[in-house]
């Protein structure tokens, strides 16, 4: 029923998971002595713009954004400021999540910060990508029986998987191992990353073997 | 047999508490002890090999020093003295090590590194059990054998300034003495002045021969900032003083011809990087041991300090004092301090050593034959006989000289094998006491867990099948079995059974259950196979459709109880449940959302079904109030969090992050004196209005004046500062004014009781015992402000503020069933125990509690209120449970029933699970220092959740009494 919309979106996320991937590796060409675990800020930039860049791109391409229902430029300005609003005020919701989570206020606020940033450009960016800055369908899409579309059950798996993945990723840190990957924040962000990438290869997966089970309201 | 839920609930922990208790008396060992009532005697002393006759065999080797003076500074660290810092912080000691005539080392104390088990091992030369730490609330008078009972029976004249822990466990043993207590932990001056001031005085007399000095000083800094403050300089200095003056003393009282003096300094335990101490880290374990004595030979420089074990001091000193060595010592006589004596006196010394040690062995191993170090010291003893044949004829030849070095180095094997092999007996365990225990558990968590679709349906009813089981031949057969299973394992083990010297009566009794029980298990689940057969299709349709809060809080439980696995998860469980907690704050955030904005149009009709139905005055003004509520509502879950994260700051507790700064230590600092007045008398006016609402006038009186008596305690023990009181007064122990709340806490606790009891018998009035059990609570909220230490008030007040507004706002307008409120009760509980300061470790207990408004110790008083204070998170949680359970109208009568059963399920699986990773896991290294101390808070919990679980089966007699 949905096969060309499975197939869109198995090649978008392979798109973007090849961008992850890029991201980690062509840095260590650039950047001398970059690692995953040593120079983590540096990764974790570098994949949340990368994976920023590509996602908007893609689906600016695709068409997947909800028809805008004036063209003014005017308008398309306001969107585009609501978004960058939205995707801040995103930024500052993780990072205080993440701080009443239990990470230091002051000490570490930078890496708190751009785990804020990673988490936001994997989930919100891609809810402003496909729903556009409306509250009202996010909150829609999150609920029980929200998701009207296939895109919009691929979004809340990969939503779901990429928090699930931070939150996974917080548990090892209590742990008396002193390897680097314990330290604040790249284990959770590498748990993030890891749910986030599952995430992609599970969405089409999953619709694709539940496409029958699969109904939607219309609107 | 039908029963209702919550009694099957109770019964099955009340049940489990036995099982526990049978698991811990196998899982601590008993220490090893000599078989001989009475203590060791000089007249009983072994014979020198081959010298025939008594008088001259029984020749003991001489005393080697006349005055003994022991410097005991407690915490005292290896690195200290021996570090690179030594020769700053103590160089005058530094100095006698490296150059003077002195012995140093490096000595090994084992966990539990606290004070008083540490003082026993000392004295006793023995390794006093995991469970001595239990008995360190209250210690009784030593009775074992140890050095300062021979000390004093050979007319040895002792005196002693210190910790009155020593007074204590040697009453009458001195001849003279000064004890200080170690109450207030923030004293360090005071407490070492007490020692210092006598020592002038009783250096310059001569009616004594062995001294000790306990200094306090330095293990309150520990505690107080740690090893790296400024602090810890000062006081070293000052103990290095202290030494040189003991030490400039003797060495003018010294007399040519008499025996030579001997100044020990050393340290009970040691201090680890953040101050405390018990646990069984390096900085904790290394003391410094040095021995100054003109006997000894001069040093040429700095050595690297050899390693001993601290019990080997206790042989040594004995041996120097030309005393018997006590029986159940286990150390070794330390061989370097023997050296500039004759041969014959060395071998003799060792041979009393051995002597002990393998009689020692013969009472506690029953293969003794076995041990390595056992036929060695035969050999050895077979070889002094020989050396002393030739010594005796008179043979001074190099022959003599060899044979005596090859003795020596015989006896010394020996004393090594014997010595680890009687530390290893103590690691021994009792496991069929621990797998009757455990059995018992497992029985009565599978019987909770077959029971649960019985016990949470509409009727909370359990139909336990005792009848039928009692009556059917598989349980007689099965007695017979586990009978003769008993007498088999009893009859061919050798060690001692804690579970075998029971009486016959009990054995039969715990047979019997234990076969009933099975019995009851299989019936119970062929019931249930059938059903669970046909069931999932139609349960799966019908409501057991998991919502995401649902699977949080089965996934939190079963994953919290598989993470006690890991001894760091043990060690940082608070982490868990902060983490948990969080999470489940936030799942109700979501849930609230989706009801306030999603679910609007669902909502619309059920306001207005509301609205007839109750016939609200104006629909405007009910507008307005359901918006408040929406977004009261909706505020509850972010401010719960706020206050969680406030909370996590306030004490820092496990391993890892215990050393950084947090805001009680801010608080409790002299300086910050007024912001904690401040602080602690806003928390008891919020205590105060969030508890009064729902009490009867009387009881609102009671409550603020007990309340203001709580503050007035905590000025008088010099906590919190009253407005008009600028100095600093002397801190009394508030004894008065802790009298004073405890008869409005008696007081409130008996109106609540008195309006119950009414409630139940006369009237069956639901309003009277909803009023009477929220005073029960306030009663028990006045006693535990009591008990918290000031800046813990915070916690009490935030605990009550979050119910508070959970139940307003989250519980009731959410439908949360009484499983779903008991769980998040229960981790609220969990979590509030560790906001509160406490941890998986022993030394976290504050036991200055059980002193409140009580003079002196007095036993039974000063462990119930260490233990309320210490569990009041979970215990108030759970007492809240109840009244919220209890005052909801329009519930089923049955909530009570539901939320006694899942507290029960929630308190069994981690403690079934864990004594099964204890069992495993026990030759584990941190055995001793994490896991067991977990097990016991394990099992203390499980008590208090029996007793309020008994607690909710008096509560849940009234509503079918009310009904019928
Ligand atoms: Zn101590
Ligand atoms: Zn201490």
């Amino acid at each position: 029923m949905w096969d060309h919309e499975i197939r869109a979106m198995a090649s978008t996320h392979a798109i973007i998971a090849s961008s992850v991937f890029m991201a980690t590796v062509l840095p260590a060409v650039f950047v001398p002595g970059f690692s995953v675990y040593g120079t983590h800020l540096v990764w974790l930039y570098s994949v949340s713009g990368a994976v920023t860049a590509v996602s908007v791109a893609v689906f600016w391409l695709l068409g997947i954004t909800p028809p805008t229902k004036k063209h003014t430029l005017g308008y398309k300005l306001s969107r585009l400021f609501r978004s960058c609003l939205y995707f801040f005020l995103s930024c500052l919701f993780f990072h205080s999540v993440v701080v009443l989570y239990g990470a230091p206020l002051i000490e570490s606020a930078l890496e708190t910060f751009s785990l804020a940033v990673l988490l936001t450009s994997l989930t919100t960016l891609r809810c402003l990508c496909v729903l556009g800055p409306s509250v009202q369908a996010w909150i829609r899409v999150f609920s029980r029986h929200g998701a009207m579309s296939v895109w919009d059950t691929c979004l809340q798996i990969t939503v779901a998987c990429t928090v699930v993945g931070a939150w996974l990723g917080a548990f090892p840190i209590p742990l008396d191992w002193d390897r680097p990957w314990q330290v604040w924040p790249v284990s959770c962000s590498l748990g993030a990353m890891i749910g986030f990438l599952t995430g992609l290869v599970g969405a089409p997966a999953w619709i694709h073997y539940h496409r029958k089970q699969l109904t939607y309201k219309s609107k | 047999m039908k029963i209702r839920s919550s009694v099957f609930a109770s019964f099955v922990l009340l049940l489990e508490v036995v099982g526990i208790v049978l698991f811990l008396r196998g899982f601590f060992p008993v220490p090893v002890k000599s078989s001989l009532a009475s203590k060791s005697q000089l007249s009983e002393q072994p014979l020198e090999p081959l010298t025939g006759s008594p008088p001259n065999s029984s020749r003991l080797p001489p005393p080697l020093f006349k005055r003994v003076v022991i410097v005991l500074v407690d915490a005292l660290r290896e690195d200290f003295v021996f570090g690179a810092n030594g020769r700053t912080h103590m160089p005058y000691t530094r100095h006698l090590v490296e150059k003077g005539s002195s012995h140093s080392f490096v000595a090994k104390a084992r966990p539990p590194t606290v004070t008083m088990p540490r003082i026993k091992a000392l004295t006793t030369g023995s390794i006093p059990g995991f469970i001595d730490v239990v008995m360190n609330l209250n210690s009784p008078a030593l009775l074992e054998d140890n050095l300062i009972w021979q000390a004093k029976t050979a007319g040895k004249r002792i005196i002693f300034y210190g910790d009155d822990t020593w007074v204590r466990l040697f009453p009458k043993h001195f001849m003279e003495y000064d004890g200080t207590t170690s109450f207030f932990v923030s004293d360090y001056t005071e407490v070492d002045n007490n020692v210092t001031r006598h020592l002038d005085s009783t250096l310059k007399r001569d009616d004594w021969d062995i001294l000790i000095l306990h200094y306090l000083g330095l293990d309150h800094i520990g505690h107080i900032s740690g090893p790296h403050s400024s602090l810890i300089q000062p006081k070293l200095l000052e103990m290095d003083d202290v030494l040189k003056k003991i030490h400039s003393a003797l060495i003018s009282k010294e007399a040519e011809g008499s025996l030579p003096y001997l100044l020990v300094l050393c340290g009970d335990h040691g201090m680890s990087e953040t101050g405390s101490h018990g646990g069984s880290s390096e900085p904790e374990v290394n003391t410094p041991l040095v021995l100054i004595s003109p006997a000894f030979r001069r040093k040429a420089g700095m050595e690297k300090p050899v390693v001993v074990e601290q019990v080997d001091l206790t042989p040594t000193l004995a041996l120097g004092l030309g005393l018997p060595i006590s029986q159940n010592s286990v150390g070794r006589v330390i061989a370097g301090l023997l050296e500039e004596t004759s041969m014959r006196d060395q071998l003799r010394s060792l041979h009393l050593n051995g002597h002990q040690l393998s009689c020692l062995l013969k009472d506690s191993i029953s293969n003794y034959e076995k041990v390595l170090g056992f036929e060695q010291f035969r050999v050895a003893e077979k070889a002094h006989g020989n050396w002393m044949k030739l010594y005796l004829e008179g043979n001074t030849s190099e022959v003599l000289t060899n044979m005596g070095k090859k003795v020596l180095k015989q006896y010394l094997e020996a004393l090594a094998a014997m010595s680890s092999a009687l530390s290893k007996q103590l690691g021994k365990y009792d496991m069929y006491s621990m797998i009757v225990g455990m059995v018992f558990l497992f029985q009565l968590l599978l019987v909770l867990l077959l029971a649960m679709p019985e016990a949470l349906c509409g009727a909370a009813v359990v139909d336990l099948p005792v009848l039928s089981a009692m009556f059917s031949l598989p349980f007689y057969l099965l007695c017979l079995l586990l009978a003769s299973v008993h007498v088999l394992v009893c009859t061919s083990a050798e060690s001692s059974c804690y579970f075998c010297s029971l009486s016959w009566g009990l054995v039969f009794a715990a047979v019997a259950f234990c076969s009933a029980m099975f019995c009851i298990l299989i019936s119970m689940a062929t019931r249930r196979l059938p059903l669970g057969i046909k069931s999932p299709l139609k349960s799966s349709g019908s409501g057991w459709q998991l919502s995401e809060l649902d699977i949080l809080l089965l996934v939190g439980t079963i994953g919290h109880t598989l993470s006690l696995g890991a001894s760091s998860f043990v060690e940082e469980e608070h982490q868990t449940w902060y983490f948990l907690l969080n999470t489940l704050c936030l799942a109700v955030f979501q849930d609230v959302c989706r009801k306030y904005f999603r679910e609007k149009s669902a909502s619309i009709d059920e306001e207005e079904l509301i609205f007839t139905s109750k016939d609200h005055p104006s629909p405007v003004h009910y507008k307005a109030d359901a918006h408040t509520e929406k977004w009261l509502a909706l505020a509850t879950p972010p401010f719960s969090l706020l206050c969680c994260r406030l909370l996590r700051s306030l004490n820092h507790t496990g391993v890892q992050w215990a050393h950084l700064p947090d805001v009680g230590h801010w608080l409790n600092s002299s300086e910050h004196k007024t912001v904690l007045s401040f602080l602690s008398a806003f928390c008891l006016v919020l205590i105060y209005l969030l508890v009064q609402r729902r009490c009867s006038w009387v009881s609102k009186v009671a409550l603020a004046l007990g309340l203001i008596g709580v503050y007035s305690y905590r000025a008088a023990v010099g906590n919190v500062l009253f407005p008009w009181q600028h100095s600093s007064r002397t801190a009394s122990k508030g004894t008065v004014e802790a009298r004073f709340v405890y008869v409005f806490v008696l007081g409130i606790l008996f109106s609540g009781t008195k309006d119950l009891l009414r409630s139940q018998v006369i009237t069956a009035d639901a309003k009277l015992k909803s009023r009477g059990l929220w005073e029960i609570y306030s009663g028990l909220v006045l006693l535990v402000s009591l008990l918290f230490r000031s800046h813990n008030l915070p916690v009490l007040c935030c605990s009550l503020l979050i119910q508070t507004l959970m139940a307003q706002f989250i519980w009731k307008k959410l439908h949360y069933d009484a499983a779903q409120t008991t769980i998040m009760h229960y981790w609220f509980g969990q979590a509030f125990f560790y906001y509160q300061g406490n941890s998986n470790n022993i030394a976290t207990i504050d036991i200055s509690v059980g002193f409140v408004g009580l003079e002196s110790y007095v036993e039974a008083p000063a462990i119930f209120l260490t233990a309320l204070s210490t569990y009041a998170g979970p215990l108030l949680w759970a007492c809240h449970l109840i009244c919220y359970l209890s005052s909801e109208r329009d519930r089923s009568p049955v909530a009570l029933g539901h939320g006694c059963y899942c507290l029960a399920l929630l308190r069994s699986v981690p403690a079934a699970a864990y004594i099964v990773l204890v069992t495993v896991l026990r030759y584990h290294l941190f055995i001793w220092s994490v896991f067991s101390p977990k097990l016991l808070y394990e099992s203390m919990h499980l008590l208090i959740t029996a007793g309020v679980c008994l607690f909710f089966i008096t509560m849940e007699q009234s509503p079918t009494s009310s009904k019928s």
